[in-house]
């Protein structure tokens, strides 16, 4: 399945949508389908610096707990507050309504140490198996 | 993934595949935990029907006259007692009153039927054979012979076609011989989620077509492959114990709330003295339920506090549809702090969460 285009993804399996220098983050299809029917999503705060690949909050299926490292550093300005009596809509929708919070980046210039669609899904099509 | 080699997989691996089961390994065996996800599975238990595969437990049968006086001996509820074709949960117990196994014995004419746990088979059938007895002959059919278990409001309905007796007369925890699509069949009125349902002692080699008989069978009234994921909420839900967490060697029968099968009316059994004790002193940490009052899941071995002092640790946890959508499980502490109603407090990820404790089950069926 090919991974959704103009996005950025990371080896963790978050993606984000960089606009201007706001950065949208959410995790990949892959990664709700693996985690299961999710139960609960611990956000960072409003206001809340995050440093780039930092552990920044949970996401919590039935089954499992799973850390949370934002794709890209900056201030958080927004967190999807749908997702607090729905945490479901991450698993109906990883790339759209089930995203997760929005930051500032600081530096615009795309950020380092992540990958295109196509790398993306060479690393899940091999972690499939 | 890889999956290593020495994994076993019971008869209907092929038939898990099949439907995009997600295979896990388990006790040793590599086994469904979910097929169209947890949720929806214990739905379809709940309003219509689930179909498991349970292969994987321990089988043994206990042929001869004495078996049921010899198995008193070993366990801590009444086996000589059952009526024929009564199944009874039971446990096994150590000299210290460690539970080793808790079990269902199933009384046929000829023998007795005793499911072990999965996870404790080896241990168990060790166990069985280090006191066997001359005139009880033990019999392991464990991963060879087949277990098929139809639950939810609707198993009547789904699986009375398949067989030739009259199911919906069969009393709860009571079982049946019986042909079930032609194949020969030990039908039980038992399981392990807290709704009415059957489970299906078959052979290996016909549980496949069986399988897939019942599930093409028993779309149209809603029934679903459901793996072990669904199965251990629906179990917690009951107010059901699993073994390696409300109980264990280090818990007892009594501290794991199963006191109600320990029987010391019965002349001797492994255990009984250290039970009987136990009981007297009644100063034992336990098992109670707790739901947490806020929306952050606990998790097995979470800190668990009353005031600020620590009183014990999550044992079972999990999401609950059937109550409410609150986090639900077990907690095992002191005496004081298992109350219905008590505060508690459930340390996670280094904040304290609000919890209290209340009386089991979560979930029973109206």
């Amino acid at each position: 399945m090919a991974q959704p285009e103009g996005l950025l993804y990371s080896k963790e399996h978050e993606w984000t949508k960089i606009e201007g220098d706001l950065a949208t983050v959410g995790i990949t299809d892959y990664a709700q389908n693996s985690l299961g029917d999710i139960v609960y999503v611990e956000l960072p705060r409003v206001g809340q610096v995050l440093k780039q690949h930092a552990s920044v909050g949970v996401v919590e299926s039935v089954k499992a707990v799973s850390d949370l490292f934002t794709p890209v550093g900056g201030e958080v300005v927004e967190i999807n507050g749908a997702l607090e009596g729905d945490p479901a809509l991450v698993n109906r929708e990883p790339f759209a309504g089930g995203w997760l919070y929005r930051v500032r980046v600081a530096d615009a210039s795309a950020p380092e140490g992540l990958l295109s669609p196509a790398d993306y899904e060479a690393l899940v099509a091999e972690g499939a198996h | 993934m890889q999956t290593p080699e020495t994994l076993r997989r019971t008869a209907l691996h092929a038939e898990h595949v099949a439907l995009g089961g997600r295979l896990v390994p388990f006790a040793g065996f590599e086994m469904p935990v979910q097929y169209a996800g947890i949720l929806k599975e214990h739905e379809a238990v709940r309003k219509r029907a689930g179909l498991f595969d349970l292969s994987h437990m321990a089988q043994f049968e206990l042929w001869g006259e004495e078996a049921a006086a010899w198995a008193d001996t070993l366990t801590v509820n009444a086996v000589a007692t059952m009526k024929p074709f009564q199944a009874r949960y039971n446990l096994f117990t150590n000299e210290a009153g460690g539970t080793l196994d808790d079990v269902l014995f199933y009384r046929l004419p000829d023998r007795l039927l005793l499911v072990c746990n999965a996870s404790n088979a080896d241990k168990m059938w060790d166990w069985l054979q280090a006191r066997s007895s001359p005139a009880v002959r033990l019999v392991n059919h464990h991963g060879s012979r087949a277990l098929i278990a139809v639950q939810g409001p609707r198993a009547v309905e789904i699986l009375a076609p398949f067989v030739d007796i009259d199911i919906a007369a069969l009393k709860y925890y009571f079982c049946a011989e019986a042909a079930v699509d032609g194949v020969a069949a030990v039908v039980a009125r038992t399981g392990y989620t807290g709704e009415d349902g059957f489970e299906l002692f078959v052979s290996g080699a016909e549980a496949p077509a069986l399988w897939r008989r019942l599930l093409e069978a028993g779309r149209a009234a809603g029934l679903e492959p459901a793996g072990l994921g669904a199965r251990d909420m629906l179990r917690l839900e009951a107010g059901m114990p699993l073994y390696g967490f409300e109980l264990s060697e280090q818990l007892s029968p009594l501290a794991g709330g199963q006191g109600w099968a320990v029987k010391l009316s019965k002349p001797e059994f492994v255990g009984k003295a250290a039970l009987a004790a136990q009981l007297e002193a009644d100063d034992y940490a336990r098992i109670a339920g707790f739901v947490m009052d806020g929306r952050v899941p606990a998790r097995t071995g979470y800190p668990v506090f009353s005031g600020d002092r620590r009183v014990g640790e999550v044992r079972s946890a999990s999401f609950s549809p059937s109550y409410g959508g609150r986090n639900i499980g077990t907690v095992l502490v002191e005496k004081a702090a298992a109350a219905a109603g008590t505060e508690l407090g459930v340390e996670i990820r280094g904040t304290v969460h609000g919890a209290h404790v209340v009386p089991l089950p979560f979930y029973k069926r109206s």
